[in-house]
């Protein structure tokens, strides 16, 4: 076992420690940190897989941005913790979630098992740079990052429309 | 360094599978969507992985339009948490029945 698959058995483990906090931790603030780590974690999984560029985007776009504006929110709206609600029926409804949950895991992980997807030889030179993936984007992906400023603008507009307070329609 | 992209997958699995029990079990509106950010960074995972077993980034140029659709999905969910926090002035999922018939 090469240092690569170590170092990625032991970031696979805290990942999944970190988001089973972020499912589990009662207090909406700790579970955002919770889900921060896990960003973080996987920001080291995409270095791990030569994903250079990718990976700082996911610090600065995810766990920067997004998460300050989940941060945001739960303070602005001074959440508490959820109470644990008790009951036969949740319980047992949590805990069909649960099993659910773990067969869906190890479906998707046994279908996995069969993909021809091998074993990944040496990365060719400057792969995962800002450069490579800038040159993939703006030549065959043009559109769809034309198409994405388009996107953003609408979900600017709307975020603000949705976040102003209601007027009432005046009378001319 | 050199990963079986079978192991990544795994853990992609197992992350997206802890994303949909996160939105199973939980009733504050804001954590459900904390697990549907899980749920698309696992995707991201799986992306990263087999785009190196490719040898392509054709994968990573997917992650960043991933990316940039979660942001503005962010915004605007977020947005609307807001708008109906302040006409319910609850974020339990229970309690915003509204659409029940």
């Amino acid at each position: 076992m090469g240092m690569g698959a170590a170092l990625f058995l032991v970031l696979a483990v805290l990942t999944v420690v970190s988001a089973l906090g972020v499912v589990l931790h009662p207090n909406p603030v700790k579970s955002a940190l919770a889900l921060i780590v896990t960003l973080f974690l996987l920001a080291v999984v995409f270095v791990l897989l030569e994903a250079h560029m990718i990976a700082a985007l996911q610090i600065i776009v995810y766990a920067g941005a997004i998460m300050v504006l989940f941060l945001f929110v739960i303070m602005l709206l001074n959440l508490q913790s959820e109470d644990p609600e008790r009951g036969r029926r949740r319980f047992v409804l949590r805990g069909l979630a649960w099993a659910g949950g773990v067969l869906l895991a190890v479906e998707l992980a046994l279908l996995t098992r069969g993909a021809p997807v091998g074993r990944p030889g040496a990365a060719p030179e400057g792969y995962g740079t800002a450069q490579s993936v800038a040159q993939s984007l703006f030549t065959d992906f043009l559109l769809p990052f034309e198409l994405t400023s388009i996107l953003l603008l609408v979900a600017v507009v709307g975020a603000v429309v949705l976040a102003q307070k209601q007027r009432r329609p005046t009378i001319s | 360094m050199i990963v079986p992209t079978e192991w990544v997958l795994m853990l992609s699995a197992v992350l997206f599978a802890i994303g949909v029990v996160g939105v199973l079990v939980r009733r504050n509106v804001i954590v459900i969507f904390m697990a549907i950010e899980l749920m698309l960074n696992a995707v991201n995972l799986s992306f990263v992985a087999l785009a190196r077993s490719r040898g392509a980034v054709d994968g990573q140029v997917v992650v960043f339009f991933v990316m940039t659709v979660a942001a503005a999905e962010a915004a605007v969910g977020l947005a609307i948490i807001i708008a109906s926090f302040r006409n319910r002035t609850t974020v339990n999922a229970d309690e915003l029945a509204l659409l029940r018939g």
